[in-house]
């Protein structure tokens, strides 16, 4: 381990000292805002610290970490989500009054998992990086309030998503039996020479597929999504389903990549029914549904179906690189929308305990009442919706254009009747918010704060930015490709 | 750049609206006029000195156009922001510049809530409209496409009538999913382009050179076809439209049926023929059908409404039927009279469209049943109500006769039997109009009723549309003079040049 390793890796090793003081200072000297500054200038300094090291990159550090452009670039992406999280969180948690220092351990610790995961080269790794993440993630959820519903959430969870890990380690032994080894690269090369316990292999991935589809809440594992989205505290929500998602999709486009998993046309199909599936039901369940949150949780298994057609095309070599490009800008795409989209929902968490799942109603005439939280949430509906001048709309481009490249018309035709469907309920969310102001319109108190404001202008600015100029992102994402 | 001008032009005065609506709720629609006519001068500027934008394009493709600008976007798949104007598209402009202070002045009075907004909406509505008029980069075409309805959806959402929540939803919902097919036709169409040529464009030119044949054609123009029919509207796709109509504000209706449905109607004259000139060829049957069906149904529907502004818009699907009859016929005739009836088509259902308003905000009904005899009480209202009744129904000369004219007389020559079904449908626009005029202006009048008739502004407006409908026609010659290069421009795009009536 040499000091370059070290360099390579920065936002990770700032990440950890950032635990350390935190625990440290929490140990001593209990005091919030303190906390919050504290855990803001890691995370920012570890989102910087990612510029400083790509100059070392690629480098293979350790046979569990690989740092390249493309890990650092995410990783810079996570803490930067982390941050906003951490400060949309504060009048949340002043709401509660529980000493809640301990919380934004815990967030860096989850930030600390997928930056892992997005670095991982080896099953060891991934794995190390998904057990923190979700840890950190099942007391994210129940912590800051205790009441029964975010206990239910965290159970729920927690039992869920330890079976799933243990689905995948068991397909991870499975591999190891069959190949002697873990790290991804090595993988490939064994399997593309064993070709007899064809039937282990697949079941292993398989396996491997099902526990990393459950974190991606894929259909058929997507039942805990409402109900873990609906009980958690709302900023954590929003970064349950964009950084956390983020992050697996990742490790697992890597490990296919790098592993050449491609070659097993069962498991390409199968991917590609999951994505069909995802696209329908979420898109179909999310019609009825009046909760917000709920209905946001519906719309990130559509748009996990979207993005699994990335998997399909990336089978064949000549596209790969192109549909990797695609995946990364929809990731950034998902993840300032869906934080967009949990800011509004935060905000109102943090006004009033008792209103900790906003139905539709609630946000009637929101634009009349506080303009710039509704315009936020506005911009947020119409890139889910994938309306143009947001980023969602050039992320849906990306899609519908690597689909068509690879001809996969199926695909492409469920992709464009989901979108159909998914256009109701987002339209619905933003009839609400431009209703006429009437008498018995929703009343409630959202903290009104320079710090809010400046969260929620930079939110619009992302989204709004990355669907008028996406040119330099796109430049650099093919570059560090 | 002046084209992008002229559109960031309306956007900016659309966002100065609304923030003067903070000073005074009297500010922002005079405004909003101030933007428009400056935009309108700005065009007609441009338009009188075409080499006043030196063509920066490399493609020596610009032959008939007056402007054309171009800069890069998004290199990485080749999109640019690729402007040009023609003769259409500058007829096309200057009707949508034209309707927009037609709707402002209708809506001078009727906003209380929030009125720097809604003009803001109107103007960003006319924004996006022109920017579809004007884009030749498919990519912006299809923003702009998208784009423009969402002030159009907010005007209808905020400020329309008692369901509107319904007919938003479903104006968007239809525009959006067919919205969504003519992106995977545009994706399918850039891919086929890259292959052929071996980079990225979503350029017209690019397109037109490398366009596709046999299936990919047949689909790929399905998907354009099929955007364009929905906000035409074409036959089974006119659904929305009733709706939408009814629900928005008399300046949201203004805009639908005078200018909105035209970009459907650009779309297919623009981008599905021209692009697909076998695949259209082949389709014509069927686009015919569907519009000969939509000028029958659409009568038949508009005599049986009691409600003033559905009996209109039905009556739009009837009108826009000779659009689609005209543009599939093929013929260099039959296509004047498609460009022809889009402009005269715009400027009569706006006026019938001010008119319903007009009556509703004085009676708080569009029930025909509880008017009657208005022409006793507000006879200048009557005199207008006639006219408009008279121009859509197709009488001699005013523009909609021109307009329908031509379209028969050159569907006659391909196709005499749908010319003979088509007919059929400027005499039952007689039944619908005189019906319509019957119902709400003559007869007995209730004694009790005071209303007020119309005033300077609205008179002003309504004058303008007579003019521009008596010199549609009396002398049509410069609008056809004007379309006359696109159209020939088409005729010569399809394969064995049908047997071309000349006008």
């Amino acid at each position: 381990m040499s000091i370059e390793s070290l360099y390579a890796l920065l936002p990770l090793v700032i990440l950890s000292a950032g635990v350390l003081v935190l625990m440290l200072q929490v140990a001593f000297w209990r005091n919030l805002n303190t906390t919050v500054t504290l855990t803001v200038i890691t995370l920012v300094g570890a989102a910087l610290g990612s510029v400083p090291a790509a100059d070392f990159t690629p480098l293979q550090v350790t046979p569990l970490l690989l740092a390249d452009r493309l890990a650092l670039f995410f990783c810079a992406l996570f803490c930067v989500a982390a941050a906003v999280t951490a400060l949309l969180s504060l009048h949340f948690l002043a709401q509660r009054e529980d000493e809640p220092e301990e919380y934004f351990l815990l967030l860096i610790l989850s930030t600390l998992g997928a930056c892992v995961l997005a670095c991982s080269v080896h099953l060891a790794s991934l794995l190390l990086g998904l057990e923190l993440l979700s840890i950190s993630l099942y007391a994210l959820i129940a912590y800051p309030d205790k009441s029964l519903l975010p206990l239910e959430a965290a159970t729920k969870y927690l039992v869920l998503s330890g079976a799933a890990s243990a689905t995948a380690l068991f397909g991870f032994a499975l591999l190891y039996a069959a190949t002697g080894t873990l790290s991804f690269e090595e993988l490939g090369q064994a399997l593309s020479t064993t070709d007899s316990s064809r039937g282990t292999l697949l079941f292993a991935s398989v396996m491997i597929v099902a526990g990393l589809g459950f974190k991606l809440s894929l259909v058929p594992f997507h039942l805990w999504t409402p109900d873990v989205y609906d009980g958690a505290p709302a900023p954590v929500t929003g970064y349950l389903a964009s950084v956390s998602k983020a992050a697996v999709f990742l490790a697992l486009l890597r490990w296919f990549v790098l592993s050449d998993l491609f070659r097993y046309e069962i498991l390409i199909q199968c991917m590609g029914l999951i994505a069909i599936f995802s696209m329908l039901a979420g898109n179909l369940l999310a019609l009825m549904e009046t909760g917000l949150k709920r209905l946001l949780a519906y719309s990130s298994i559509a748009h996990m179906g979207y993005l699994v057609i990335i998997f399909m095309v990336a089978g064949s070599a000549e596209n790969r690189n192109l549909a990797t490009e695609a995946a990364a800008f929809y990731l950034v795409a998902y993840t300032a929308t869906t934080l967009g989209a949990f800011a509004l929902l935060a905000m109102f968490a943090g006004g009033d305990r008792k209103r900790e799942n906003p139905e539709l109603r609630d946000i009637s005439g929101l634009m009349w009442r506080r303009p710039l939280v509704a315009i936020l949430m506005l911009a947020a509906m119409l890139s889910l919706a994938g309306i143009p001048l947001t980023a969602g709309f050039i992320a849906k481009f990306y899609i519908i254009s690597v689909a068509a490249i690879g001809h996969h018309w199926i695909l492409l035709g469920t992709l464009v009747l989901g979108s159909g469907i998914g256009i109701y309920y987002y339209l619905r969310v933003v009839y609400y918010l431009i209703q006429r102001p009437h008498d018995n319109a929703g009343n409630i108190p959202i903290p009104q704060g320079r710090m809010l404001q400046l969260v929620s202008c930079a939110l619009i600015a992302g989204i709004l930015l990355l669907g008028t100029v996406p040119q330099p992102l796109m430049l650099y994402l093919r570059s560090i490709l | 750049m002046s084209l992008l001008l002229l559109i960031t032009l309306l956007l900016l005065g659309g966002v100065l609206a609304w923030l003067a609506e903070r000073i005074s709720p009297k500010l922002p629609a005079p405004l909003a006029m101030a933007t428009i006519t400056l935009a309108a001068l700005y065009l007609v500027f441009l338009a009188a000195n075409p080499a006043s934008d030196t063509m920066t394009g490399s493609s020596a493709t610009t032959g008939d156009w007056w402007l054309y600008w171009r800069a890069d976007w998004i290199p990485r798949f080749g999109i640019s922001l690729e402007f040009g104007m023609d003769g259409v598209s500058f007829l096309l402009v200057a009707l949508t510049l034209l309707l927009g202070l037609i709707a402002i002045s209708a809506s001078w009075s009727e906003i209380d809530f929030k009125p720097g907004l809604f003009q803001a909406n109107i103007l960003w509505t006319l924004a996006g409209v022109c920017g579809v008029f004007l884009a030749l980069d498919l990519f912006l075409f299809f923003l702009f496409w998208e784009v423009m309805l969402i002030p159009m959806y907010l005007l209808i959402a905020v400020w329309g009538h008692e369901e509107k929540a319904y007919a938003a939803m479903k104006f968007f919902i239809f525009t959006q999913v067919s919205g969504l097919l003519m992106l995977l036709s545009i994706v399918i169409l850039a891919v086929h382009t890259a292959n052929v040529t071996g980079r990225w464009s979503f350029s017209y030119f690019d397109f037109l050179a490398a366009a596709p044949d046999g299936r990919i054609a047949m689909i790929t123009m399905l998907g354009f076809f099929l955007a364009f029919t929905v906000k035409l509207p074409g036959f089974p796709f006119h659904t929305w439209l009733p709706d939408a109509h009814t629900q928005a504000p008399t300046a949201g209706s203004v805009l639908l049926a005078g200018i909105l449905l035209k970009t459907g109607a650009y779309g297919l004259l623009r981008f599905a023929i021209p692009l697909f000139p076998e695949a259209s060829m082949a389709f014509a049957p069927i686009a015919m059908s569907l519009g000969v069906a939509g000028i029958i149904y659409g009568a038949i529907l508009a005599f049986a409404q009691t409600d003033f502004k559905r009996l209109v818009a039905y009556s739009s699907v009837s009108h826009m039927g000779f659009v689609l009859l005209g543009l599939y016929a093929l013929n260099s005739l039959a296509l004047q009279g498609a460009v022809m009836q889009m402009v005269a088509h715009g400027v009569s259902t706006a006026a019938l469209f001010m008119l319903a308003g007009a009556l509703q905000q004085r009676l708080h009904t569009r029930d025909m049943r509880q008017m009657g005899g208005l022409w006793h009480q507000a006879p200048r209202m009557g005199a207008c109500a006639m006219f408009f009744a008279l121009a859509s129904l197709g009488l001699p000369g005013l523009g909609n006769f021109i307009a329908e004219f031509l379209v028969l007389a050159g569907l006659f020559a391909v196709q005499p039997w749908f010319a003979v079904l088509a007919a059929l449908g400027l005499v039952t626009a007689a039944v619908y109009s005189l019906w319509m005029i019957q119902q709400a202006f003559q007869g007995k009048s209730e004694e009790s009723r005071v209303m007020q008739d119309f005033g300077g502004r609205e008179m002003m407006a309504m004058t303008a549309m007579v003019v521009a409908l008596i010199w549609l026609g009396l002398y049509p010659q410069p609008i056809l003079d004007l379309a006359a290069p696109a159209v020939a421009g088409l005729i010569q795009q399809l394969p064995d040049s049908l047997a071309a009536v000349s006008p």
